[in-house]
């Protein structure tokens, strides 16, 4: 195959990828590895470096207009970005030492996760409880647009949210991914955010979090430009179409059916891990 | 809050949009131009990306990244536009770190300056 054909090929694939990543909420990041390792057999280090890339595009056009709106809570974005970095630093480093096979094995399991996470219920918001003290010292309570005006919510489980941003921000360094799914859980379920405001929160801080893990992706040779321009635009393209289509897509069967496609890709992604060839 | 010169969440909110919107564009716009070059040159050999290699040291840092789009080499000017891209982030906490003084909110200045030190780590430091 030619580099036009390649690119041409990857460039639909990746339109594809970034169209179930923001179908599904877990970003195109998470789907568009498998698909270049599984589909095209490119080394898992070339394919998490174009993905990083993507995620950093997908993350920065999504928030430019989600914070406008004023759903995000960006001290909370902030202060739990010092985990999420941190977090990835680490994972990048951590990834050279790690050989293919258990990327791709860790890569897998977290892909069956993120696909039962996706088919989750919304968390119903605001519980009601108080917030917790360190939740008051970096005052992260906050409030929402809504047709009834601006509503208050309280924030609690601020160190258990800690420590699952430092665990997502790992993830991101080590697999090349968004971890928006981890993060999503953090801002919802720890923290007790109301829905969009974890949502937008988490796709705010997705970007900063790649950041963090791509300066050491580049500096040690990951990010191909010749992969990483026709996945970047396409990955791109696709959440836009996607967030189009997304008021659209609230069959319960359709969600079934993209988790049972990311499912399928983490066990083929554990197939090639444990089979320890290149999938 | 609104008082003075202080800015209140709301700007601060407006500024970051338009930050991230414009870096992508910049970005994206850098890479296609890279694109098209490079594959008006180079469209028909074959590429391999099934043996890691990694890349050459001139597409790994951003001295080399400048010094290769400078001579108008397609995959030079792809990758700037991903440095780009990797930047309008950093840039959104730089900018972040100046609104928190302007709120004088010492606390989150602290906070921030942080995660613009992890990130500077990342981009500038040997790895």
């Amino acid at each position: 195959m030619t580099l036009l054909e390649f690119s041409a090929v990857v460039f639909a694939g990746s339109v594809t990828a970034g169209l179930l990543g923001s179908l599904t909420g877990l970003g195109g990041g998470i789907v568009v590895i498998p698909l270049l390792t599984l589909g095209f057999g490119v080394d898992i280090r070339y394919a998490a470096g174009a993905a990083l890339v993507s995620v950093i595009a997908t993350s920065s056009g999504a928030a430019s207009s989600y914070v406008k709106e004023g759903y995000s809570n960006l001290r909370i974005g902030m202060f739990l970005e010092v985990a999420t970095t941190s977090g990835a630093v680490a994972g990048a480093l951590l990834a050279a030492d790690l050989p293919e096979s258990a990327i791709s094995l860790l890569f897998g399991v977290v892909l069956l996760l993120s696909s039962a996470l996706s088919l989750r219920e919304p968390a119903r918001g605001d519980d009601g409880a108080a917030s917790d003290p360190i939740a008051r010292r970096l005052r992260l309570d906050g409030t929402y647009p809504s047709p009834e005006g601006r509503i208050a919510y309280h924030v609690h489980g601020t160190k258990t949210a800690f420590g699952l941003m430092f665990v997502a921000g790992s993830l991101s360094g080590l697999l090349g991914i968004g971890s928006g799914a981890v993060k999503v859980l953090a801002l919802d379920r720890a923290m007790g955010l109301p829905f969009k405001v974890s949502t937008t929160t988490s796709n705010f801080m997705i970007g900063v979090t790649a950041a963090a893990s791509a300066g050491i992706y580049l500096a040690r040779g990951y990010i191909d430009p010749g992969l990483a321009m026709p996945v970047m635009l396409g990955v791109l393209v696709g959440a836009l179409v996607g967030a189009r289509l997304l008021a659209r897509v609230e069959s319960r069967s359709l969600r079934v059916l993209f988790a049972a496609v990311i499912a399928l890709l983490g066990l083929q992604m554990i197939h090639g891990g444990i089979s320890g060839s290149p999938p | 809050m609104a008082t003075g010169s202080r800015w209140t969440d709301e700007q601060v909110e407006q500024i970051i949009g338009n930050l991230l919107r414009a870096g992508l564009i910049v970005a994206t716009l850098v890479v296609v131009i890279g694109g098209a070059i490079t594959l008006s040159r180079h469209g028909a050999q074959t590429p391999d990306y099934r043996i890691f290699h990694g890349e050459p040291a001139a597409l790994r840092g951003v001295v080399g990244i400048l010094h290769e789009s400078e001579a108008g080499r397609g995959r030079g000017i792809v990758q700037l536009g991903l440095l780009l891209l990797l930047a309008t982030p950093v840039l959104r906490v730089a900018f972040s770190v100046v609104a928190f003084v302007r709120q004088r909110d010492g606390l989150y200045v602290s906070i921030t300056l942080i995660v613009l030190a992890t990130l500077l780590y990342s981009i500038a430091g040997r790895h």
